[in-house]
């Protein structure tokens, strides 16, 4: 591209308390190209458009739009110098008009007040300029969720836009939705508009993106012609290949597929699905098996995760248990079918900091029984003090508050709390992320002991090494879909995970 | 999804649209209904003054629950009115005694509610307070300030207000109102204009509907919701002069309970409590509802003053019941 970049990110970095979010970035924007920013959940993407857009200031680097250095102190300003952004959710207002949720803060006025004719006049020009045919004077609340999406669309390119940043923009779309939204873009394309492209969905990328950046950790990977950039390679570029560095386990042999799913499933679902969350899948785990979801990050296995949980309510399909139907509707029906589930989250929906190691431990037991029926204290001490020993939680005090604790030993009191309430399925949503390696081969070993005592697992890592060596069975999700299940066998490897991550058939 | 599909959905919503309308219909439904019975009943009740009257007796209330429309619209509350009306009245009263003149009193009067709603609305949004608390703290203020100025009622004796008090606009056939209704109306003409047709208005429309958007839209959300609890100050403290202009005294206890009234109007007038949704308009109707069960509680004779408080009860269950449903069926 001979031409000018209209916008340039130079160097930029960003530190929060404890994170270096943004390590020297540099970033391009040209006009009339469609651009997909890609990288995984922390990656730095958002904290990169929050710089663009000045929500964030940077700690050092440049921002130059059009040659000129700029620095924004707040998107409203970012938005007055062109630079528009839409978010996932849509940041309308759902009891006003179409027409006024366009104009609203610069309404045409008449001595003072709002010119409704001529307002409504615009809204029907502008949305015109974007071949929609939408009655302007409906309520926004009224329309589907795709129209609103334009609408957001519209207002950000009303006033002269040079950069347009969508931000997830797709992902509560269905299919046809996201085919008009494209047709939109490309034709703001047409008409010189830089647009910045945040998504999860790599088809949607190949579908529309001229070039890729990639982010990785804070850092830059590298920008790329979309052309050149094989999907197997964008995934490689993404997940990074860091995965050879964990102690192996003692390689014991795994048992055979057949041999686990030989008996009636412990857990069938059958065309699970929630929309707008993921689509439906069939999936089955018997007693004494692992199952790995593997996909990249916000490739829909936590949302997996909370259907079986009952933590989200499906609205698609059942679930059967022992082989008669189950109605897992909340998280308290599921705990009462022994179900358990390590969110991924574990400080903010796992542990309370300020308890003791004890007190966290026994929080998921006492529930289950009701507070009116304390635990004896000494059988506290017991169960405590057997699980501390057998999941090494260090330091082994029980009375010690649990924040004290290092990730990883907190990652140990949260799954002592469900092992001790006996579950048959155990669900563990990135057990390792975040923890030493030390811990995470404890975990891993956890996982073969509880499985080989007849525990079924749902196992979710981002890791492929670690959901290799666990699962009797893999099944790969992507842009919200289950695409296959695999069993894991000789055949199977990371590189071919990898590639059925990258294009989504079940090779 | 093709254009035409787009503009189908689109045409659905046209459809859908009047549901936005519905509460202030069924109020406006509901007046009737309750006019009608009061009409077969009574013979005296379709003389044209007793609407007059119902004005007449409720215009300070009218004012007031205005006031109270833009804050809920916003999704506030505000629950000082009744004191800030009360204390407005006091300090009219406790002036003129003293010999200051009407117009220095009016002015100074016309002052003390927006500085307290301007205050309270700074505390709301700055501090990120329940409106709810904040305006309890107002309402208890602006309760003891009464009793501070006096523990007893203080009469108006001053030619400026007993002239208004005792002015009567009407026609040949003796039907008439009293300046407080006119001055009533321009309110209501005033908030209906500025809620339709001013960006603070709209503003106020779309804080109501999604704080969070209007923030990121770029809408002065921290001026407009000061703004609002300034207005609801200004129009109590309209309504207080109102009152005293009624009562032709101030009274330390007087418009106790007055802010659950105009909630009452407001809820009962169709707008919805979560905000973003309801009309001046409605809000008229609703007082009129009210003043139409005090009449129609007043012509029974046998019945009870407090079945005025009955009756408001249930409406107002039902028509929160109302909001509820419209509210569902939008989902």
């Amino acid at each position: 591209m001979g031409r000018q970049p209209v916008l340039t990110m130079t160097t930029i970095s960003k530190t929060f308390p404890g994170v270096r979010a943004l390590d020297s970035v540099d970033f391009r924007l040209f006009p009339g190209e469609i651009h997909a920013l890609m990288g995984e959940n922390g990656a730095g993407k958002s904290t990169l458009i929050k710089v663009l857009t000045g929500v964030y200031t940077a700690d050092s680097g440049v921002v130059a739009l059009d040659g000129q250095q700029v620095s924004f102190t707040g998107p409203m300003q970012a938005r007055a110098a062109g630079v528009s952004t839409v978010y996932q959710e849509v940041n309308l207002c759902p009891n006003l008009s179409v027409a006024e949720n366009i104009f609203i803060g610069r309404e045409p006025r008449i001595l003072g007040a709002i010119n409704w004719r001529e307002l409504r006049r615009r809204a029907r020009a502008l949305l015109a300029r974007l071949e929609l045919d939408i009655d302007v004077t409906a309520a926004l609340g009224t329309c589907s969720l795709a129209v609103q999406q334009m609408v957001a669309i519209a207002r950000a390119i009303d006033i002269q836009a040079r950069v347009l940043i969508l931000d997830e923009p797709t992902s509560s779309l269905d299919s046809s939705e996201v085919a008009q939204l494209f047709r939109i873009m490309r034709q703001l394309q047409n008409e010189g508009i830089a647009i910045l492209f945040v998504t999860h969905f790599l088809d949607q990328v190949y579908e529309v993106a001229d070039r890729i950046t990639v982010l990785r950790n804070g850092r830059l990977v590298g920008e790329y012609p979309t052309a050149e950039l094989p999907q197997l390679a964008l995934v490689e570029k993404m997940i990074g290949k860091e995965l050879d560095a964990l102690e192996r386990l003692d390689e014991q042999p795994k048992r055979e597929l057949a041999a686990v799913e030989a008996s009636t499933p412990l857990l069938e679902a059958a065309e699970l699905g929630r929309k707008g969350s993921v689509a439906p899948f069939s999936m089955t785990i018997h007693a004494g098996e692992v199952v790995g979801l593997a996909g990249l990050l916000g490739s829909g296995r936590t949302e997996v995760a909370r259907l079986l949980f009952g933590a989200d309510r499906p609205d698609h399909g059942r679930i059967t248990m022992d082989g008669s139907p189950a109605a897992i509707r909340t998280p308290i029906a599921a705990i009462a079918r022994d179900i358990a589930f390590c969110s991924e989250n574990r400080r903010i929906e796992g542990l309370v900091g300020e308890l003791s190691v004890r007190e966290n431990i026994m929080l998921a037991m006492q529930a289950a029984r009701g507070w009116t029926r304390p635990i004896p204290r000494r059988r506290q001490d017991e169960l405590v003090r057997k699980y501390i020993d057998a999941l090494s939680i260090r330091p082994a005090d029980p009375e010690m508050p649990v924040r004290n604790l290092s990730g990883g030993n907190q990652q140990k009191v949260v799954l002592a709390r469900w092992l001790i309430t006996e579950p048959r399925l155990l669900i563990l949503d990135e057990p390792t992320r975040g923890i030493d390696i030390g811990a995470k081969a404890e975990i891993q070993r956890l996982v073969v002991e509880l499985s080989d005592g007849g525990m079924a697992v749902l196992f979710i890592s981002a890791e492929l090494e670690e959901v290799l060596r666990l699962s009797h069975k893999v099944a790969v999700m992507r842009d919200r879909r289950m695409v296959t299940q695999l069993a894991n066998d000789d055949t199977l490897d990371a590189d071919r995970v990898m590639a059925t991550i990258a294009s989504g058939a079940s090779s | 999804m093709t254009t035409t599909d787009l503009g189908n959905l689109a045409r659905i919503g046209r459809w859908r649209l009047p549901r936005r309308h519905v509460p202030v219909l069924a109020t406006f439904a509901l007046l009737l209904v309750m006019y009608g019975i009061g009409v077969s009943q009574y013979r005296a009740f379709s003389d044209i003054q007793v609407v007059f009257n119902a004005f007449i007796d409720n215009g300070f209330l009218l004012v007031v629950a205005v006031g109270m429309t833009f804050v809920i619209l916003t999704g506030g509350i505000d629950l000082s009115v009744g004191s800030v009306v009360a204390m407005t009245a006091m300090v009219s009263a406790s002036l003129l005694q003293n010999g200051l003149p009407a117009a220095l009193v009016l002015l100074i009067a016309l002052l003390i509610g927006p500085t307290l709603g301007f205050v309270m609305g700074c505390v709301i949004h700055y501090f990120e307070i329940q409106p709810f608390i904040v305006t309890l703290a107002g309402m208890f203020f602006a309760r003891g300030m009464c009793n501070w100025i006096s523990n007893s009622s203080i009469p108006i004796t001053d030619p400026f207000w007993t002239g208004v008090a005792q002015e009567r606009i009407g026609d040949p056939r003796g039907n008439f109102v009293s300046i407080s209704v006119l001055i009533a109306f321009a309110v209501v003409a005033v908030a209906a204009y500025a809620l339709a047709y001013t960006r603070l208005g709209r503003n106020v429309y779309a804080i109501g509907g999604n704080p969070q958007s209007a923030l990121l839209m770029g809408l002065p959300v921290a001026r407009t919701k000061i703004m609002v609890y300034t207005i609801s100050g200004l129009c109590s403290a309209i309504g207080g002069i109102l009152l005293s202009f009624y009562t032709l005294s101030g009274a330390p206890l007087i418009a106790v309970g007055m802010e659950l009234d105009a909630i009452a109007a407001v809820v009962i007038g169709g707008t919805l409590l979560t905000g973003g949704s309801g009309y001046v308009l409605g809000t008229v109707l609703g007082v009129l509802v009210l003043g139409v069960i005090q009449t129609l509680i007043t012509f029974d004779g046998t019945l009870n003053s407090w079945w005025t408080k009955i009756v408001i009860g249930g409406l107002l269950f039902a028509f929160i019941l109302l909001q509820r449903l419209i509210g569902i069926r939008k989902k």
